[in-house]
Formats: C-alpha cells, sequence, structure tokens
C-alpha cells in the first residue's frame, strides 16, 4: 500500500528538523558577520593580478 | 519478507546523540573559559563576532570531542562513566563520528579565522591537532603523564577568546593558560583515586595503576603547590586586581589544604570514610576554577566602570 508519509520520515524528523534548523542558523550567522565586516569598512580588496594603488600601506613618504 | 514497520529502531540516532559526540558538558567549560578570554581582552569585537568567535571556539572543542569518541570507542565500552556514549552504544558509527569531526574541525578553524584573526583560526587548529591526535592517539595509552599534557588542549580556550579580540599573544592570555594547565592534574587525579577500578579495566595508564596510589597523592600536593604561584600572578597583570587577588588567595589557600589532607592519609583512612576527602577536593577543584574565572570577569567589569584593577 502506498503511503504519502513514510514510516521512517516520521522516525527521522527530529534528525533532519535539529540538522535544517543548524542549517539554517548557520546561514543567519554568516549573513550577519558579512553585514557587520562590509558595513565598518574592513579591507573589501585583494590582490587580483592587477596594480591596486589603494592597496598600497600609506607610507607618506614616498616620492 | 522485509517489513519496514518490523525494523527495530530503539538503537537508532538521535539528534541528541550527535549533540552527545560533541561532549557538551566540556564544551560549557570551553565556552565559559573563552568567553572570560574574550572578554577580558583590551580590545572589544562587535558582539556578532564575538559570539561567532565564541560558537566556533567551542564547535572546535566539540569537534575533538567527537574525534576522541571515535579513535577512543573501544576504551570507552570498558569504562562504566563512558560506555552509554553514542558509539560504544551502538547508536553512532564511528565513521559517522570520525566524518562529524573532521567536518566540524574544518568549518570551526576557517569561520573562527574569517570571522577574527588567522592566528587565533591557527590556535583553535593546534587545540584540535593536540587534543585528537597529541593526547587522545600518542599519549593517553602510552604514559600515565597524559593527563599534564593533554591537559594544555583544555587550558587553550581562554587564550583562544584572547586571541580572536586581540590578534596577538600575551602574558595575560598565557596566565589563563597555565592557570589551567596547571590545574588539571591534581583535578584528575583526585578523580582517579576515587575512580579506581575503571581506568585500570580500560589499560588506560593511569598515575593511580602506574605508580600507586601513594605517588599519586603525593602528585596531587606538588602539582597544586606548583599551580598557586601561577593563579596568583594573573592578579597582578593588567586581568587582576584587589578582586581577584583576595579570591585567589582565598581559593588556593582552601585548594592546598584540601591537597595536604590528601597526600598526609593513608588508603587505610580513605577507604574507611569512602573517599570522602578525595571526592571533595575533587568538586572543590570545580569550584576553584570557575570562581577564579569569574573573578577575572568581576575585573573587567569593575575595569569597565573606572573602579578595578591596580
Amino acid at each position: 500500500m502506498f503511503r504519502a508519509e513514510h514510516e521512517i520520515h516520521r522516525r527521522r524528523f527530529g534528525r533532519n528538523l535539529g540538522l535544517g534548523l543548524v542549517l539554517a542558523a548557520f546561514v543567519v550567522l554568516v549573513f550577519a558577520l558579512t553585514v557587520v565586516k562590509v558595513t565598518r569598512g574592513d579591507p573589501m580588496q585583494a590582490f587580483d593580478h592587477a596594480m591596486r594603488p589603494e592597496l598600497a600601506p600609506a607610507t607618506g613618504a614616498a616620492p | 519478507m522485509t517489513d519496514i514497520r518490523s525494523f527495530d529502531d530503539s538503537n537508532e540516532a538521535r539528534f541528541g546523540d550527535y549533540v552527545q559526540l560533541l561532549k557538551p558538558r566540556v564544551m560549557s567549560l570551553v565556552v565559559f573559559t573563552a568567553l572570560v578570554g574574550l572578554m577580558v581582552a583590551p580590545v572589544h569585537l562587535h558582539p556578532v563576532e564575538a559570539f561567532s568567535a565564541i560558537l566556533f571556539i567551542a564547535l572546535g572543542g566539540g569537534a575533538s570531542g567527537a574525534l576522541n569518541m571515535w579513535w577512543d570507542a573501544d576504551i570507552d565500552a570498558i569504562m562504566r562513566r563512558t560506555k552509554g556514549r553514542p558509539i560504544p552504544a551502538g547508536r553512532v558509527q564511528p565513521g559517522e563520528a570520525l566524518a562529524i569531526g573532521l567536518a566540524l574541525s574544518g568549518i570551526s578553524v576557517v569561520m573562527l579565522a574569517l570571522a577574527t584573526n588567522v592566528l587565533a583560526g591557527a590556535l583553535l587548529a593546534f587545540t584540535i591537532f593536540f587534543y585528537a591526535v597529541v593526547y587522545s592517539m600518542w599519549l593517553k595509552r602510552a604514559t600515565p603523564q597524559n593527563i599534564v599534557i593533554g591537559g594544555a588542549a583544555g587550558a587553550f580556550p581562554p587564550m583562544i577568546g584572547w586571541v580572536a579580540a586581540t590578534g596577538s599573544i600575551s602574558v595575560e592570555a598565557c596566565l589563563m593558560f597555565m592557570l589551567i594547565f596547571m590545574w588539571t592534574p591534581p583535578h584528575f587525579w583526585a578523580l582517579a583515586l576515587f575512580m579506581k577500578s575503571d581506568y585500570g579495566d580500560a589499560k588506560v595508564p593511569m598515575l593511580t595503576e602506574t605508580h600507586g596510589r601513594k605517588i599519586t597523592r603525593a602528585h596531587v600536593w606538588w602539582y597544586t603547590v606548583a599551580l598557586v604561584p601561577f593563579a596568583l600572578a594573573a592578579g597582578f597583570t593588567s586581568i587582576g586586581g584587589p578582586v581577584y587577588l583576595a579570591a585567589s588567595v582565598l581559593l588556593n589557600a582552601e585548594f592546598l589544604r584540601g591537597a595536604w589532607r590528601i597526600w598526609r592519609r593513608d588508603e587505610t583512612a580513605a577507604e574507611a570514610d569512602g573517599y570522602k576527602v578525595e571526592k571533595a577536593v575533587f568538586r572543590f577543584s570545580l569550584i576553584y576554577l570557575f570562581l577564579h574565572f569569574v573573578a577575572f570577569l568581576v575585573e573587567a567589569v569593575l575595569r569597565a566602570s573606572g573602579m578595578g584593577g591596580w
């Protein structure tokens, strides 16, 4: 007989729900970290095989 | 014919069994000491970064717990205290524990490095390596000094918390490390004195089995003596102050008194009163460590309001 909800789904509901919540929380945390770092203005550029004068440390005494 | 409805699910892993793999009780100590290390640091992180730092330090500690349970499943099955753990009880397969341990190690180290700084991530990676490989695989079954050297793994969290905030290692971070590192041997040997049959049955070379109980009692005393200077010295650094120092003097005096009583009594006296002193010292050792870190926090709060420190 075909059953829409298989017994194994009910049995493992706790595990699946737990894992789902953990993954959702992880996504929220990464998003929050990104917002914090971006809004604070942490360096958002890095070396990319091209000259980026703005990434060079400011020396003030350069000729 | 197979009928899925007759499948015995009583031994199937539930979500809680995977949480058990991460040793939540050890994690609570890791969270607390790492939080103190982070909060007493002179640099303050954004709350989201601070939360992430503590979470991933705890997750790293949990990952090393899962790796330890994978490696030690054979001896966990013998010891009374550990035979109900998910792997010896048959609810989680050893391979699952290994996979979870490795995956969480990677996630926690990378995320801590991204959320705070690379040094903190590297220290967490070293801590996991130290606990899972140096302690569990190399030392635990090889030498009665396993507890002494293995204690380093539990001593790293406040240092990682400090490094997550400041980006560098300092004398304060080292003293918080030394406080836990030197505290671990007398704490565990007091436990081993009244949990005597277990470690012997599992063939783990605890000091009580290899060198005898009299030597173990002496070790509890001398390691407690060696712990005191580190605990007191922290009081004279930037994270200490009069409140910490007063608390530390009292706590160390009581710990020394207990260790002295353990050293001076013999096995007959201990058996006669059911290891009363050893159990009391073990319980007190937990309070000792907890209150030292509470005192660090109190000093930090006082400093923030312009009253703490020297």
